[in-house]
């Protein structure tokens, strides 16, 4: 669909709020270029993709524009410019070309090499990929230098395509997820349901801005809302209409007036919704208070007051305040009823794990949600037994008696070179045991059984002697003698310390060049294999590829060894020795496989050699 | 742990003790062994009540031949919770180390609202609709009628519990509310009723003060109890309060009109009844000459609330002749309302003792003083006949009989005090006529007088010389322990000047100023940034904490505030205070860190704890002084004056520190535990306001910390909260022991050092 190039129509505009100029956007490699439609226009944008430093896209709603926004390296040109798309998909095919183009300059220029570009382009693009996912393959390839450079070498020049590199470090992708779990947002502390409204100052205006956010808390807060929500809109009235009859109701809240909020509500009984208490909220506090610590629990001494029937005891001395009950009291809301009520929500955290934006799609999640958590609510019984727990624990006094820690007892080695010897002489006898492979030894002995059967062999000894020697001499001889001597020659060769490997000792060129010519050869045998057994053209034809590429390093190989000093020329042999061996098995293999099918050998592409 | 203390066998469920838990416990145990009373005060953070319960049972233990009864008396439900697990952490201890001779059997009893089971009853909201809904289904005639006609509703469980009533028996074992609702479920047998049939039985029995003090209620819960009983009330600092409120009533206009209502209602069925069942009527006015007001033994789901009076002052004649008739005594109680309602109708505030009201009571409405004493017993016996069983319709007129019999009895300690409005809202009306009661120690005389120990205790019970006055009782023992220490894990600090070095005050002249308002507020911004977990702040009313709290809200402190901790405030609705409570833990629990809002004299600071990370500092915003003005108040400090001879700027300071105590000592549970106090007022500075504060507070109080501004009380906390982060030695083994393992204790009691520690 999309290869080397990407032709668009699009706007082009300066900034978001520009009307835009239609024309034609056309994408190649290196550079972009727009055409506006009217030619008499003299908006001509050429833009090199070297110069682009970023791009940002507009989020996906239903009102919103298609936007691109390429911002461009203040070094090269400064500022940025915008397209607007007819449509989301035609924008996401332009961002996943320009994400592209915009990694690929960005492993070019990170090898701190300019590659010719054309090299580059030359290569066919055969998947698509997220902004996000092309951000941290780049991000593991600037953490990896070893990475970066068989990237480098690999992809770039074509002997393995982008997904083939990958395909074999999921896990390096899955793991980099998994480390860093999406995190979820939180409620705002502060509380931005309680909207203030905001006054010009000069007319009797007031306004209320309310967004995505706001509206989600508000939702969670007020479950009165969140229903008139989703049985109003938009059935009834319109969304606007819906936060204008919110506001209206927050505003008479605002001025403390119950009895206005009163006689405004017997009017309207949309408003009404609003401005009543939340029945809601009412019986989910119900619902809560069963499941609170009974060392809590206030709402059961209310119940055991006898001492305040109605009218009994001590009615106004002051240190109680009267509450009067007024046929407007379910119109007032008091400040602390928020907070609590917010405080609450934020405690219970974000539910929703969708992005915030369509106020619909948020209502209905959010009910979604409250009916699966009412469901497992009413399932789990043992949260009681686990209240109980809870209180047991609490009523204990802690420091009166000893921590509750599991009894353990502590490692003590007193000798850390003995334990670790005799560590090693029962490996060795564990080892031992298995090449002997002894008969099976009846355990099950009694004393007796265990006394007579070993004044048995006592007393064959003695009759026979030491018949047979445990070990011939001369095999033990040899086997000594090459113990000591490998002994003696890794000591030799090692220094005195264990941490040095035959590596260090190679000149620091010669070493280089062996890593990375291991890690390449890892990397092809890797891919190499994994083609086995041929099924498809393409798998056919990246084995010819990787086989190519492979052909090209044994030289290499060849070279080290014998440009190697003469004093590491025996290591260098040595390392360098399996490398050859694998390649040449893999070489083998190649040939076998090719000689089994003769037939399909002319379905060789051209370009095989 | 076991120790001898003298001759009983102490069980104490832990390995180490307070040494102060071991002097409380040898202080019980001699008022015990003199059975007297006694007036114990100890820090809160030292296990006041596991001590208690500890001696108290194994003193039991020890005389099997002649067991004592606990009556463990609590303020709240959830503090009956509380001391019921903290027993059964000692029961199973005791049961493991001393065996089956261990067992006994605790209850917690409490009102059908928190124990019934039905869920057709359970539903109703409010108790005395629960109350109510018991009886449509239990009350006797109800369940003799059931027994013909199968429409009407009885109660399973209850029917259940009628089935074994007599022989049932509640194994052995520690019952909270929770236990015997799920011992009741499983048995189908009604919890109220059982652990009502279980009083006389069980060994422990913990219950609300009402249960003991309230005549009301004592009358039917409390009055079978034998001599041999220790009465505990824990937490007994606002004791006198309870005492005074257990024989005060009200009457508003509500009332009035409520028992208008009740009484046509009464009418209607004596009108009734009189045509189809004339012989019931009779058959009670034959009871009354007979000189029985009550039906001999009612069963037990009959009985309603008892006489308002205290049981000795009952009058155990015949009711007079000219009420014994259910249609003259309609008249009587017409007259009454009617003559109430009148006194209401009054545009000054007037007070007066009972003496001279019952006797313009007779002039005006000629009811006299007799009549006036039995208005109770006549109603009670008077619904008992017409059957009545939605008694929570019929609160109003019960109220108005409470007050008639109370006013009929007593003539001293009392007065009544009429007044047209609120003095804080003098445009709103709303008369009151209350009848009040000054005198703490009328209502707690016959607890003194029936049990052989009375136990008073709580963390301030400072000075504690004024409680034996207050309730006129002789402690054998009294005395007040402080806290022995390992480290400084408490820090109170009295802040008098805000970060602008100006005076803070919740002074009358001063609270509404804007600068106190946000030198309050940016303390606690301060303090929320600097002090982890939990944060407790407590204002000195209702009003005034939502007055601040908007002020906060609009200076964007508020906002500020929830940047580092969420809030949770403290509201008149109990289910909205709950919940934030149990939110407010959630958010402490989970590392998020809260702050919670409380009022001084509100119900959160009665009771609940703000523990380790549930409360690292308290705040304390003002004195919390009751309200001056308040006419009952003012009658009570005359009262106090003229009997006890306690003048009243003493009596109100005590009362405002107590409360003021009260709420900054429930930050501390243990040793282990650390916290600090705040005192935000700069009258706090004063030596006459502070020397109020209980001990244990003032030898922590340093005199560098008694005139702080916000600054410095910041500097003072972020080295508090450092030192308190180090590690520690618990048992203070470098100079005074402050953790007594059973090997201290034997080698101490062994050289005899103990008693010269103290």
């Amino acid at each position: 669909m999309q290869g080397r190039q990407v032709v668009m129509r699009a706007k082009y505009k300066t900034s978001v709020k520009d009307p835009g100029i239609q024309g034609v956007l056309i994408m190649l490699e290196d550079k972009f270029s727009f055409t506006p439609d009217d030619p008499t226009s003299s908006v001509r944008v050429n833009i090199e993709v070297k110069s682009i430093k970023s791009h940002r896209v507009s989020k996906e709603g239903s009102q919103k524009q298609a936007l691109l926004n390429l911002m461009l390296d203040p070094d090269i040109k400064g500022g940025g410019c915008i397209f607007e798309f007819e449509k989301f998909s035609d924008r996401d095919i332009c961002r996943d070309f320009v994400s592209k183009v915009l990694t690929k300059l960005q492993a070019l220029q990170s090898s701190g090499k300019e590659k010719d570009s054309k090299t580059v382009s030359e290569r066919p693009v055969d998947e698509q990929l997220s902004t996000a996912e092309m951000q941290h393959r780049m991000k593991l390839l600037q953490e990896n230098i070893e990475l970066q450079k068989l990237h480098k070498q690999f992809v770039i020049s074509g002997v393995l395509t982008e997904a083939e590199f990958w395909a074999t470090r999921k896990e390096l992708l899955a793991v980099h997820a998994s480390k860093t779990p999406k995190q979820r947002v939180g409620f705002k502390s502060a509380m931005i349901a309680d909207v203030r409204p905001q006054t010009d100052g000069r007319s009797n205006l007031v306004t209320f801005n309310l967004t995505p956010e706001i509206i989600h808390q508000i939702f969670a807060e007020k479950p009165a809302v969140h229903k008139a929500y989703l049985s109003f809109v938009p059935r009834k009235m319109s969304e606007m209409d819906f936060w204008k009859k919110y506001c209206r109701a927050e505003y008479l809240h605002k001025t403390k007036n119950a009895v206005a909020a009163a006689a405004e509500a017997a009017d309207d009984e949309e408003l009404a919704v609003f401005l009543k208490h939340d029945e809601i909220l009412a019986s989910e506090a119900r619902r809560k208070l069963r499941r609170v610590d009974p060392t809590l629990d206030m709402e059961a001494d209310q119940g055991d007051d006898y001492m305040h029937l109605p009218d009994h005891g001590i009615f106004r001395d002051g240190s109680k305040e009267t509450i009067d009950i007024t046929e407007y009291d379910e119109y007032k809301r008091t400040l602390a009823q928020n907070l609590n009520r917010h405080a609450a929500v934020v405690l219970e955290g974000r539910a929703l794990d969708i992005e915030l934006g369509d106020t619909r799609t948020v209502a209905e999640a959010l009910s979604r949600y409250k009916q699966s958590e009412l469901a497992t609510e009413t399932s789990d019984e043992n949260s009681t037994q686990e209240r109980l727990e809870r209180l047991a624990r609490m009523t204990e006094i802690e420091d009166l008696q000893d921590s509750h820690n599991l009894p353990f007892a502590p490692l003590c080695i007193k000798d850390p070179r003995e334990y670790f010897d005799s560590q090693q002489a029962n490996a060795v006898k564990a080892l031992g045991d298995t090449e002997i492979g002894t008969k099976p030894v009846n355990c099950d002995l009694s004393t007796q059984q265990a006394y007579r059967s070993l004044k048995n062999i006592i007393s064959e000894i003695k009759e026979n002697g030491f018949s047979s020697p445990i070990v011939k001499p001369e095999v033990a001889l040899k086997v000594l003698n090459g113990l000591t001597q490998h002994l003696s020659s890794t000591k030799h060769h090692l220094g005195k310390s264990p941490q040095d490997t035959v590596l260090d000792r190679l000149p620091h060129r010669t070493r280089e060049e062996l890593l990375h010519h291991w890690a390449c050869i890892q990397e092809l045998l890797k891919h190499f294999w994994s083609s086995y057994p041929i099924t498809t053209k393409y798998l056919y034809t990246k084995v010819s590829r990787v086989k190519d590429a492979l052909s090209e390093i044994y030289p290499k190989l060849q070279v080290i060894k014998e440009s190697a000093q003469s004093d590491f020329r025996h290591q260098v042999s040595l390392l360098v020795q399996p490398m050859l061996q694998a390649l040449d098995a893999a070489f083998a293999h190649y040939d076998a496989e090719m000689q089994k099918r003769p037939g399909k050998s002319t379905e060789r592409p051209n370009g095989y050699a | 742990m076991k120790f001898q203390m003298e001759d009983v066998t102490v069980y104490f469920p832990y390995d180490h003790i307070y040494p102060e838990q071991y002097h409380y416990m040898l202080d019980l145990k001699r008022a015990l062994d003199a059975k007297g009373h006694c007036l114990l005060e100890m820090p809160t953070g030292t296990g006041k009540t596991i001590a208690l319960l500890s001696l108290i049972t194994s003193y039991s233990l020890s005389n099997p031949q002649n067991p004592i009864k606990l009556l463990y008396c609590t303020r709240t439900v959830h503090e009956m919770e509380k001391t019921l697990a903290e027993l059964r952490l000692l029961h199973n201890y005791q049961l493991k180390y001393r065996g089956d001779s261990a067992k006994i059997l605790a209850i917690g009893l409490s009102s059908r609202k928190n124990l019934c089971i039905n869920p057709n009853v359970v539903s109703a909201n409010s108790r005395d609709s629960v109350d109510a809904a018991c009886r449509k289904r239990t009350a006797s005639w109800v369940r003799e009628l059931a027994i013909t006609n199968p429409n009407i509703e009885t109660c399973e469980f209850f029917e259940g519990f009628e089935r074994v009533a007599d022989n049932v028996i509640l194994p052995a074992g520690v019952y909270t509310l929770q236990d015997l609702r799920a011992y009741g479920k499983q048995k189908g047998w009604c919890p109220y009723y059982l652990a009502r049939r279980m009083v006389p039985k069980a060994n422990v029995v913990v219950y609300s003060y009402q249960y003991m003090l309230d005549p009301k209620v004592a009358g039917i819960i409390s009055k079978e109890m034998q001599r041999e009983c220790v009465v505990v009330f824990d937490e007994a600092h606002n004791i006198d309060n309870v005492c005074i409120e257990a024989l005060s009533v009200s009457v508003r206009r509500q009332t009035l009109e409520g028992a208008t209502r009740n009484l046509s209602k009464m009418a209607q069925e004596i009108d009734r009844l009189k045509k189809t069942d004339a012989n019931r009527l009779r058959a009670e006015y034959n009871r009354l000459v007979d000189g029985l007001a009550q039906r001999g033994n009612l069963p037990i789901t009959d009985a309603w609330l008892a006489n308002p009076a205290l049981p000795d002052d009952i009058l155990k004649e015949a009711v007079p002749g000219n009420i014994r008739k259910a249609e003259h005594f309609l008249p009587v109680l017409r007259r009454l309302v009617q003559y109430l309602k009148g006194r209401l109708e009054t545009e000054n505030v007037e007070k007066e003792g009972p003496v001279s009201f019952v006797a313009s009571i007779n002039s005006h409405a000629g009811i006299d003083q007799k009549m006036l004493k039995f208005c109770y017993d006549r109603l009670h016996s008077l619904m008992l006949t017409l059957e009545i069983t939605d008694t929570d319709e019929f609160l109003h007129i019960q109220t108005v009989c409470d007050f008639a019999t109370l006013v009929g009895t007593y003539s001293r300690g009392f007065s009544i005090i009429i007044e047209p409005f609120d003095e804080r809202m003098p445009h709103i009306p709303d008369p009151v006529l209350q009848l009040s009661c000054h005198d703490a120690s009328l209502a707690i005389k016959p607890v003194f007088d029936r049990f052989q120990s009375v136990v008073i205790t709580s963390g301030t019970l400072s000075p504690i010389d004024l409680y034996p006055r207050l309730l006129n009782f002789h402690p054998v023992i009294s005395r007040s322990f402080t806290m022995s220490l390992t480290r400084d894990c408490i820090c109170p600090m009295v802040l008098t000047r805000g970060s602008d070095q100006l005076p803070v005050s919740t002074k009358f002249d001063m609270r509404s100023d804007l600068g106190v308002v946000r030198n309050y507020g940016r303390l606690l911004l301060e303090m929320v940034a600097t002090v982890p977990d939990g944060i407790v702040c407590f204002f000195v009313s209702y009003s005034y904490m939502d007055g601040i709290i908007n002020s906060w809200n609009e200076m964007d402190i508020l906002k500020e505030i929830m940047q580092h901790k969420l809030v949770f405030i403290e509201t008149q609705d109990v289910v909205e205070t709950t919940l934030a409570l149990d939110n407010y833990r959630k958010a402490c629990d989970c590392g998020r860190g809260a702050v919670f809002f409380s009022v001084a004299r509100g119900k959160v600071a009665e009771g609940i704890d703000f523990d380790r990370h549930y409360g690292r500092l308290v705040i304390m915003y003002g004195i919390p002084f009751q309200y001056t003005l308040s006419r009952i108040l003012l009658a009570r400090l005359e009262y106090l004056r003229e009997t006890f001879q306690i003048k009243e700027g003493d009596f109100l300071t005590f009362d405002a520190l107590r409360q003021a105590a009260q709420c900054v000592g429930r930050v501390i549970r243990s040793k282990a535990d650390y916290g600090m106090m705040i005192f935000a007022d700069k009258r706090y500075s004063r030596h006459d306001k502070r020397s109020k504060l209980p001990g244990w507070i003032l030898s922590h109080l340093r005199d560098a910390h008694l005139n702080l501004s916000t600054d410095m009380a910041l500097h003072i906390a972020r080295e508090f909260l450092r030192k308190m982060a180090q590690p520690y030695d618990k048992a203070g083994n470098s100079g005074k022991k402050t953790l007594l393992s059973q090997e201290d204790l034997e080698n101490m009691v062994g050289s005899n050092i103990l008693d010269m520690q103290f």
